[in-house]
């Protein structure tokens, strides 16, 4: 039950995008297009889930003063995995992600994590915390994408889905538009958080 | 040589702003915009360390990682400790030379490690082959921009305070969509500088 409550807190409530704005700069940049949305979450959610599993596991030997530049290492290797394996198999995809791959290594969400949750507990806790952000991360910067998508461009992972009629409106895919779509998205979550909260409260 | 080193800096500070059209160093341009005199301290402190690590990725990329083959798999890690270590570098130097400095900008020196602009600054000089000066260039650059978008940034939301917001808009979400306006107003710098 406490595993599953972990794995649920990033996905809601402790969102890293939409409810703690933490991590930001690789979902504004790189979802200009769904799947480099799906792409990006899941290389974060691979080097968050092996630092998160490495960190537990060295909780106890770490020490305490100089823990941050241990996790800053640990979070560079697998980084580095991330980076190389990109590299070799999905060349055409590393190219759009550009430094955003190599950028994980600062990713917030990830050192916040380590420092916050995986090396305060046991390693299948650090591991339902980790993927329930992972895909927190996932799922909240898949949406982004794929509305820039549908909107600059009318189509969706490539596929045209919007009809002849439609103009697209470039701005979406250009930088302004994912400062614009990731505000009304906060303010909705916003919204829909208020009204289940109050709904709560009713009971 | 004089033209082209204009030329990055210009770009980096109104085409290819770092923070507005580049998406770099967003968390401390939504942590510590809400004050003017916040904001600058911070952009000076990181304007200084963008530019002092530029130097350091220039000479650990060409004479340490590239000649031995170590860039693959040692750029990262190398990359991010060097910073890590001139962060605190400079922490040291600044509190023993000036103290009034140090109070200035002093406390956000350490944030500084992990703003994504300065680890993107550092893998932005050898993907461009720039060379000693031209790095120099991109790091003041980069951190100009920074600073420019976050003073900008801050004096709108000093002026917010005091307008009504929507409800469910308060906190980073109306800041998210005035970024995007600066950023669209940014858009228009596009072409002020020649391609390539």
């Amino acid at each position: 039950m406490q595993l599953f409550k972990d794995f649920i807190n990033g996905l809601w409530n402790e969102n890293p995008i939409f409810r703690m704005v933490i991590g930001i700069c690789s979902a504004l940049a790189v979802t200009t297009a769904a799947s480099n949305g799906i792409a990006m979450g899941l290389a974060l959610t691979f080097v968050l889930t092996c630092s998160s599993i490495l960190v537990s596991l060295l909780r106890s030997v770490i020490p305490a003063k100089v823990r941050i530049p241990c996790y800053i290492i640990v979070v560079a290797t697998f980084t580095t995995v991330v980076d190389l394996f990109m590299k070799a198999y999905f060349p055409a995809l590393y190219e759009v992600l550009g430094i955003f791959i190599p950028l994980i290594v600062v990713n917030c969400i990830v050192l916040a994590r380590a420092e916050a949750f995986a090396s305060k507990v046991g390693l299948a806790r650090a591991i339902a915390d980790a993927l329930g952000m992972g895909l927190g991360y996932t799922w909240a910067i898949t949406l982004i994408s794929m509305i820039r998508e549908l909107m600059g461009a009318g189509t969706l992972f490539g596929y045209r889905v919007m009809g002849e009629g439609f103009t697209p409106w470039v701005s979406a895919i250009l930088p302004p538009g994912a400062f614009i779509v990731m505000g009304i998205l906060v303010g909705l979550i916003n919204v829909i958080n208020r009204k289940t909260a109050k709904r709560t409260q009713c009971h | 040589m004089a033209k082209e080193l204009f030329f990055i800096i210009i770009g980096a500070v109104f085409v290819n702003n770092f923070v507005l059209s580049r998406f770099l160093g967003q968390c401390p341009f939504l942590g510590v915009s809400s004050k003017t005199e916040t904001a600058v301290g911070m952009g000076m402190a990181t304007t200084f360390v963008l530019t002092m690590t530029a130097v350091a990725a220039y000479f650990l990329q060409n004479y340490v990682l590239a000649p031995y083959g170590l860039e693959p798999f040692l750029q990262i890690v190398s990359f991010i400790l060097v910073i890590a270590s001139l962060v605190q570098l400079v922490e040291m130097v600044v509190l023993k030379i000036s103290p009034a400095l140090y109070n200035a900008f002093g406390i956000f020196l350490p944030l500084i490690t992990t703003n994504c602009i300065v680890m993107g600054a550092a893998l932005l000089i050898p993907m461009y082959k720039y060379n000693l000066i031209k790095s120099i260039a991109l790091g003041l650059g980069a951190g100009l921009g920074f600073t420019l978008a976050l003073v900008l940034m801050s004096g709108i939301r000093e002026e917010m305070e005091f307008h009504d917001v929507p409800e469910a808009l308060k906190g980073p979400a109306i800041v998210f969509i005035t970024a995007g306006l600066l950023s669209m107003i940014f858009l228009g710098f596009t072409g002020l500088v020649p391609l390539g």
